[in-house]
C-alpha cells in the first residue's frame, strides 16, 4: 500500500509560491488549521486561495491573510473578516466574489469533468458581468465555469491509512468538493485510523482522491 | 411598542406552515424561529450544511463542529441530516426550501432586491443569498420600514441587485406588503400607524388591499 502519511513538512513541500489552493472549510469550520500554521511558518506569497469565506481573524485561511500571502482570494463571503476589506482597499488583496452555491458547483464541475454549470443565480445582476446567458425553455441561466487547484487543503475528522475521509457535523462543507477538484489533496485529520475501520457505508471521501495524511489537527479551541 | 425587530419576526413567523423546510437568515430573520407553535414541526436549514438546525447551546455546551451559516454555535434536532455544499445549494436552488426569510437594504416594486453590498463602503459578499432568493418558493424580506427614515421601498433599486423580481412579501414594522404582478400592495397595517404615515415612509407607489387587515402584534 502506497503510504499517505507524512509530516507536515514533508505535506507542504511542494507548495510554493503562486501556488493556486482550495481550503475547506466554513468560518473556519472545516479548515485544516495546522495546515494553514505550517504555510505561515513557511511563508510563501502571492497564493491564490479559493475558500467559501474570508473567516474571521485568528482563524482558518484568516491567518494566511493576515499575514499577506494571498494575491486573490475567491470566495463568497468576506464580511466578518475586515482585515480582507483593508487589504483590498490598499491594493493588496484581489477579491472574487461568487455565490456560494455557484461556488460549489463550479468546484463540483471542476472534479467531476464537467465543462461548467447553468444556474439561474446572478442573472441580471454584477455577478452576470461577461458571462454568457444561455436560455433554456424560456428561462435565463448564466454559464459558469469549473473551478480547479493546485493543491485541496482538506480537514478530516478521521481517515484512514488509504485515505478515506469521514467528516464529523457540519466540518463537511466544501471539503469533499475540493477534494475531487485539486492535483494533490492534502487531508488533515483528526484521527488516523486503520484501514477498514471506517464503515465502508460512512466514507464521504474515497482514498483515492487523497494524496498526502497529515495527522495531529485538533478540535478547534473557542 | 414593543420591540420592533421581535414584532416583525413574530408576525413573519404567522407565515410558517406546519411541515415548511424553511431558512433564515442571520439577524432579525433568525428571531422568527422563537415564534413558531410547539406543535409545528419546521425543518430549518442551515445553508452549510444540514436540515434540523435547532436553538443556540447552553454556555459550556457547545459543540466546535457545529455551526450555523453565521458561525455561531448551534444545536441540531432529532432527525437532522448533515450534508456537503453542493447539496446543500442544491436544496436551495432545487425549489426543495418553502421560504426563505432576509433582511434587505432596499426592495422595489418588482419585487427587486438589493441585500449584499454597497459599493465603496460596504462589501461583504453575497453568500448564500443570491442562491435563496432564486431558488426558494417564498421570499420574505423581514426588515425595518426605512433606513433611519430613508427610504428602503423604493420605485427601483439603487444598489446593485442580488436578483430580479424575487420577493413576494415585505414585513416591517409599519405592516405587510405583498408583490404581487400589478404592484405593491399593502394588505396589513400596524395600528400605531396611519395609511399615510406608510405612505410617506415608501417611495415606491402602494395600493391598499381593499381587504385591509392590522397586523397582529
Amino acid at each position: 500500500m502506497q503510504k499517505k502519511i507524512k509530516t507536515l513538512e514533508e505535506a507542504i513541500a511542494p507548495i510554493k509560491d503562486g501556488s493556486v489552493i482550495m481550503v475547506g472549510g466554513f468560518m473556519g469550520t472545516g479548515t485544516p488549521e495546522i495546515l494553514m500554521d505550517a504555510l505561515v511558518l513557511k511563508g510563501i506569497k502571492d497564493l491564490v486561495i479559493i475558500c467559501n469565506d474570508g473567516a474571521y481573524p485568528k482563524r482558518g485561511v484568516a491567518k494566511l491573510i493576515a499575514n499577506k500571502q494571498v494575491k486573490t482570494l475567491i470566495a463568497s463571503h468576506v464580511g466578518l473578516n475586515p482585515e480582507v476589506g483593508q487589504q483590498m482597499d490598499r491594493g493588496e488583496l484581489e477579491v472574487i466574489l461568487v455565490p456560494q452555491g455557484t461556488l460549489a458547483e463550479r468546484i463540483r464541475a471542476g472534479g467531476t469533468g464537467l465543462g461548467g454549470v447553468l444556474t439561474p443565480t446572478g442573472v441580471g445582476t454584477i455577478v452576470a458581468e461577461g458571462k454568457q446567458v444561455i436560455t433554456i425553455e424560456g428561462k435565463e441561466y448564466l454559464l459558469e465555469m469549473p473551478l480547479k487547484a493546485d493543491f485541496a487543503l482538506i480537514r478530516g475528522s478521521v481517515t484512514d491509512k488509504k485515505g478515506n475521509v469521514w467528516y464529523n457535523e457540519s466540518t463537511r462543507n466544501f471539503n469533499p468538493l475540493m477534494a475531487m477538484a485539486a492535483d494533490t489533496v492534502i487531508v488533515a485529520t483528526e484521527k488516523i485510523v486503520e484501514v477498514g475501520e471506517i464503515d465502508p457505508n460512512n466514507v464521504m471521501t474515497p482514498g483515492i482522491f487523497v494524496d498526502v495524511i497529515v495527522g495531529g489537527e485538533k478540535p478547534w479551541q473557542m | 411598542m414593543a420591540d420592533v425587530k421581535e414584532m416583525i419576526a413574530k408576525r413573519v413567523a404567522k407565515e410558517l406552515k406546519d411541515g415548511d423546510v424553511v431558512n433564515l437568515g442571520i439577524g432579525l430573520p433568525t428571531k422568527v424561529a422563537n415564534y413558531i407553535p410547539d406543535d409545528y414541526d419546521i425543518t430549518f436549514q442551515s445553508e452549510n450544511g444540514f436540515l434540523g438546525l435547532g436553538p443556540a447551546p447552553e454556555k459550556g455546551q457547545e459543540d466546535v463542529d457545529l455551526i450555523n451559516a453565521g458561525a455561531q454555535y448551534v444545536t441540531i434536532k432529532s432527525g437532522a441530516s448533515f450534508f456537503d455544499s453542493a447539496t446543500s445549494f442544491g436544496i436551495i436552488r432545487g425549489h426543495h426550501v418553502d421560504i426563505t426569510v432576509l433582511g434587505a437594504l432596499q426592495v422595489d416594486e418588482e419585487g427587486n432586491l438589493a441585500n449584499w453590498i454597497i459599493p465603496g463602503v460596504m462589501l461583504p459578499g453575497m453568500g448564500g443569498a443570491m442562491d435563496l432568493v432564486v431558488g426558494a418558493k417564498k421570499v420574505i424580506i423581514a426588515m425595518q420600514h426605512t433606513n433611519k427614515g430613508k427610504h428602503k421601498i423604493l420605485k427601483k433599486c439603487t444598489l446593485p441587485y442580488t436578483a430580479l423580481r424575487v420577493v413576494d412579501m415585505i414585513v416591517t414594522e409599519m405592516g405587510v406588503i405583498e408583490v404581487t404582478p400589478s404592484g405593491l400592495v399593502l394588505t396589513e397595517i400596524n395600528s400605531d400607524y396611519s395609511i399615510d404615515q406608510v405612505m410617506e415612509a415608501t417611495e415606491a407607489t402602494i395600493m391598499v388591499s381593499s381587504k385591509l387587515k392590522e397586523m397582529t402584534k
